[in-house]
């Protein structure tokens, strides 16, 4: 399941209540990290994971994807051999061309997330997963990371790493096993994005969005006529009173805005809509998670 | 604390940076619509394919030539322009594509390099080719001295460092001639440079493919003419990028990591020696300031009393303290951020209740953006 959107929509949030959702079925779940920045560890307050299959919660892992490590890790199952593996990383040119080509960061990434979905797992010993969620890296460079197999498919067009980012674009694009999902907000521009994004997904990439998630939804906390009674009070006098209408009145109004957003989005978009709440809390960790994560059934 | 117009006093270039998600194209445009208001002739440029800009600025679409925003849509909103706004999205294809054309010696090799896979994989797919060619296009505009002050709106970045790192990476890329000679195993360099280089070569080749490297190999050879030039162009590109009259905003959002990155990219551009101007907290929970002192767990009572509703006066309550927790944290992490990068100068936009995406909503933003701190927290109170 790959978990895309623009940048602070709240991707890692809903990946990691995707993934505690999936663990709490039974199924055993990795949430991978694409970005380097540990938001998955650091949600459950565990120290950095870095490139290790960490287990955060019975039937729930976490890995952080770096794309040096994964080239490395990728150059040794071709190779075979250690000692030539580090001989090669050792070689200025190896690095150079490594820096060089476009994409292939992107696509060891993508390598070993698909590595991970192998039930008959290339590293030794490797665990077996049911379920692979990826926190995807926002997009402007979302599309561009899913498209990359077939980018990189299409430069290199003999070899063996054409044939596996072949196999990649495959596994990216195998709706039987693959489901994306889009995070959106319910404001104007991300609404408009993530149904240019749902296209492009589809039309560019030949991904099938599963579901887009509308986070942060401000819950209906007053009715019309209540919201009315309040704007007496939100130019009244008394300090405190009129502070507390006019929290009410905001939180009323951004909650009418955020649902004709949600209906915009539910017109815009061919797949099916979910809505998680905002939670009024100020940094939102494990806890958090898991409510969203009861929501997500 | 030094207001947004004395951060830009006499600057030429304003640059926007921030991690994704935070609002920094609505406050570019706020920033050149501010400025232009004021009687400057501002151009604001885009990365962002996502239309948002155009969106915001009421117009149809933004190509990679600058375009103006007309006078009559600032009328209607009640803005009052005394200058110009241009506003253009850099198609960054279109821009490399540009500058080969200016750097090669002849068409024959500017052909060669424009129709190499290699180069048009670079130019529209490699991470950091947009970052460059926004500070290329940058460059270009402020060479040509049409306006009087260009704000740019930097590409969304994973994190807001690549866009300093970018044209770094991408220059190291464009200046491996050294390296040429070892596209040629059978060259005589290679044999030179020994086993090492030839194994090295010889494992890539069995990994990549033999045409990734015949591709790269005619790549350097169709650049190799442009070299010396694109050099000589970074440099003056960076140049202009740590020049006085060049200013930095750091924009972020009031939760914890939104700030933390922004501290981390402050600290950068600090290392790197580049001007830093101030930073831009966007959608922040103002505290409201008539509370203290007062009792809050008389709040319910008095409530339900003003209102005959005991049920809807909780609920108003507990609202309003969700509200208060959000202020205290959006307070808390901006002290740090304060803090941090030893400034006062912390610009804060509250959350408005309506999001902003047109230019009625820029207006509403730049009341803010462009007030002293004393008007902006007066502002926010009678709000809040």
């Amino acid at each position: 399941m790959i978990v895309t959107g623009k940048g602070g929509v709240g991707k890692t949030t809903v990946a990691v209540a995707l993934g505690l959702r999936a663990a709490a079925e039974g199924k055993r779940t990795i949430v991978c990290e694409v970005s380097s920045q540990e938001n998955t560890s650091r949600m459950f307050d565990h120290t950095a994971v870095g490139f290790h299959e960490v287990e955060m919660e019975e039937n729930l892992w976490s890995i952080s994807i770096d794309p040096d490590e994964s080239m490395r890790e990728y150059v040794l199952l071709q190779l075979k051999v250690r000692a030539m593996r580090d001989m090669l990383f050792r070689s200025r040119i190896f690095n150079y061309l490594a820096a060089a080509t476009p994409g292939l960061k992107e696509l060891v990434t993508i390598g070993k997330i698909w590595e991970l979905a192998q039930l008959d797992r290339k590293v030794k010993s490797g665990r077996k997963y049911d379920l692979v969620i990826v926190d995807a890296p926002a997009t402007g460079h979302g599309v561009g990371f899913l498209q990359t197999p077939r980018t990189f498919a299409s430069i290199a067009r003999v070899g063996p790493i054409h044939s596996q980012a072949q196999t990649l674009d495959r596994f990216i694009t195998d709706h039987e096993n693959t489901g994306t999902a889009i995070v959106a907000l319910p404001e104007e521009m991300p609404v408009n994005e993530s149904a240019a994004l749902e296209r492009e997904l589809r039309d560019e990439v030949g991904v099938a969005v599963d579901r887009v998630y509308l986070n942060g939804l401000y819950p209906e906390r007053f009715s019309k006529p209540e919201a009315e009674r309040l704007e007496g009070l939100a130019d009244g006098e008394d300090g405190a009173v009129r502070a507390a209408a006019r929290a009410a009145l905001s939180e009323h109004r951004r909650a009418r805005s955020q649902r004709a957003q949600l209906a915009r989005l539910r017109r815009r978009v061919e797949a099916p809509v979910k809505t998680l709440p905002f939670l009024f809390e100020p940094e939102l960790g494990p806890e958090a998670a898991r409510r969203l994560s009861r929501r997500l059934s | 604390m030094p207001t947004l117009d004395e951060v830009l006093e006499g600057k030429t270039i304003c640059i926007c940076a921030g991690s994704g998600g935070v609002g920094k194209t609505t406050t570019s445009a706020a920033i050149a619509t501010g400025m232009a208001a004021q009687g400057l002739k501002v151009c604001v440029l885009t990365i962002d394919p996502a239309k948002r800009l155009a969106d915001s600025l009421g117009l149809k679409e933004l190509g990679n030539e600058a375009r103006r925003v007309k006078p009559a849509l600032f009328e209607k909103q009640g803005v009052e322009m005394k200058g110009e706004l241009w506003a253009m999205m850099l198609d960054a294809k279109a821009t490399f594509d540009e500058l080969i054309a200016r750097q090669a010696p002849d068409e024959e090799s500017r052909d060669r390099v424009l129709e190499n896979r290699i180069y048009q994989q670079i130019s529209s797919a490699l991470a950091g080719s947009q970052e460059y060619m926004a500070m290329e296009k940058l460059f270009e505009l402020h060479t040509e001295g049409q306006f009087d002050l260009l704000v740019l709106d930097t590409p969304p970045s994973r994190n807001a460092l690549d866009f300093l790192d970018a044209p770094k990476r991408l220059t190291q890329f464009i200046e491996g001639r050294s390296l040429r000679v070892f596209m040629k195993p059978t060259g005589l360099a290679a044999k030179v440079a020994g086993r090492g280089a030839s194994v090295a070569l010889s494992v890539m080749k069995r990994i990549v493919g033999f045409d990734l490297i015949a591709d790269l190999a005619e790549f350097f050879n169709a650049f190799s003419g442009m070299i010396d030039g694109f050099q000589a162009r970074a440099k003056r590109v960076n140049k202009l990028l740590a020049d006085p009259e060049t200013c930095f905003l750091v924009v972020c959002g009031p939760q914890g990591e939104p700030i933390n990155e922004a501290v981390y990219f402050h600290r950068k551009l600090v290392e790197a020696k580049l001007p830093f101007g101030g930073v831009i907290v966007n959608k922040v929970h103002y505290p409201a300031e008539q509370l203290r002192g007062a009792n809050p767990i008389d709040l319910p009572a008095t409530l339900a009393e003003k209102l005959g509703d005991a049920d809807l006066a909780q609920r108003v309550a507990a609202n309003f303290s969700d509200y208060q927790a959000l202020a205290e944290r959006d307070a808390r992490n901006i002290k740090h951020l304060a803090s941090e990068m030893r400034t006062r100068g912390v610009i804060r936009v509250p959350y408005l209740d309506e999001d902003v995406h047109d230019l009625a909503g820029l207006a509403e933003i730049n009341r803010y953006l462009f007030a002293t701190g004393e008007e902006r927290v007066a502002m926010a109170a009678g709000r809040a």
